[in-house]
């Protein structure tokens, strides 16, 4: 037998991809953010309502990934913001070489930002790089605190972590514990910056968009 | 189940490196780090359904799981962290930065020795088993 060493990087298909990625995005010198957590967090909502309350400053294009439908990036497009719906028809994550589709067909140069929205889901996105700035992950309250215990990679990964539907925080609809979920993700992240937010009631969104408003002004 | 699409590049990188030596790969060892942990059951078995048909076909898969390191912010020691139960080893503090975690890679193939001679590896003698 012959024994070879190889020490190639496995996903190195879709790095190589993620850097065309990211070199597109720079040479536009437009920051890009991949937002990452389970199905029904709220991340499309979320985006809607950024994109509408920020409509006078700030001007963010989506890629849109979910299995099936276009309904995401439709609630994209009614706020008038420019959106691309990739369908991975079973495919759990977005892969470098679908968003750089989707960028290519996105009008870049025109926007101040672009927000991936990846399939829902807290395991295999966090795997793969797509050319982002940074992964955002969103956790919702409904889906209970012990989330990032439970779910550390993407956690640890992250740049931002918006805990969601803090509305249902009041009177006690949902239990959860924002103190345990913030010493869980800076234990795995100490630079992780969370912001727990409603895109319902508005409240907490001004941090976020803060935080944004900072990302391009970095640019 | 981003395991069948760890599969699928890891068979596409063996049969770029067997196309180059010319020579049937029989086993490949890759690693995984704890951040970006594969469970081994769900890649052999895509492993081996995508291999099949293949110059991959009935190869055999090992997989290396690497601990995820921390550096102890208090007394500076290096250790294996489970970040299930995070406290230094050393002196005790819960308070530890953690180093970046191992990727997913391909660490070597063994290939058949062919007759011809063609599936020469380019490695030292030394560093063959």
């Amino acid at each position: 037998m012959d024994k070879v060493n190889v020490g190639k990087k496995i996903l190195n298909a879709n790095e190589t991809y993620a850097l065309k990625n990211r070199q597109l995005l720079a040479r536009h010198g437009k920051p890009c953010f991949n937002m990452i957590s389970s199905p029904g967090s709220g991340k499309t909502t979320l985006l809607v309502r950024t994109i509408s309350d920020l409509a006078q400053s700030l001007r963010i294009g989506v890629i849109e990934g979910d299995l099936q439908t276009d309904i995401d990036a439709e609630r994209i497009r009614a706020t008038q913001a420019p959106a691309i719906q990739i369908n991975t028809e079973g495919a759990c994550h977005l892969s470098a070489v679908q968003v750089h589709q989707a960028l290519e067909q996105l009008p870049v140069e025109t926007l101040d930002m672009v927000f991936i929205e990846n399939v829902g889901n807290l395991v295999c996105p966090s795997a793969f790089e797509l050319g982002e700035d940074g992964k955002i992950v969103v956790l919702s309250v409904a889906e209970g605190d012990d989330k990032p215990a439970k779910y550390p990679g993407i956690f640890a990964k992250s740049k931002v972590l918006l805990v969601s539907k803090i509305d249902l925080l009041q009177g006690s609809l949902v239990e959860f514990d924002l103190d345990r979920v913030n010493a869980d993700a800076r234990r795995l992240n100490r630079s992780i910056e969370i912001f727990p937010l409603s895109a319902k009631t508005g409240e907490g969104m001004q941090n976020w968009y803060d935080w944004l408003a900072r990302q391009v002004r970095a640019r | 189940m981003h395991e069948a699409t760890v599969a699928q590049s890891l068979i596409e990188v063996i049969l770029q490196e067997a196309e180059q030596r010319h020579a049937k790969p029989v086993r490949a060892k890759m690693s995984c780090g704890e951040l970006n942990k594969i469970n081994d059951e769900v890649l052999s078995f895509a492993f081996e359904a995508i291999a099949k048909d293949t110059l991959c076909e009935a190869m055999v898969l090992q997989i290396e799981h690497k601990p995820l390191q921390a550096r102890c912010r208090t007394c500076g020691q290096v250790f294996a962290v489970d970040i299930s139960n995070t406290r230094c080893p050393g002196c005790g503090a819960g308070d530890f930065e953690l180093l970046p975690d191992a990727p997913l890679v391909l660490d070597e193939i063994e290939f058949e020795r062919t007759d011809d001679g063609q599936g020469e590896c380019r490695q030292e003698d030394s560093e063959r088993q």
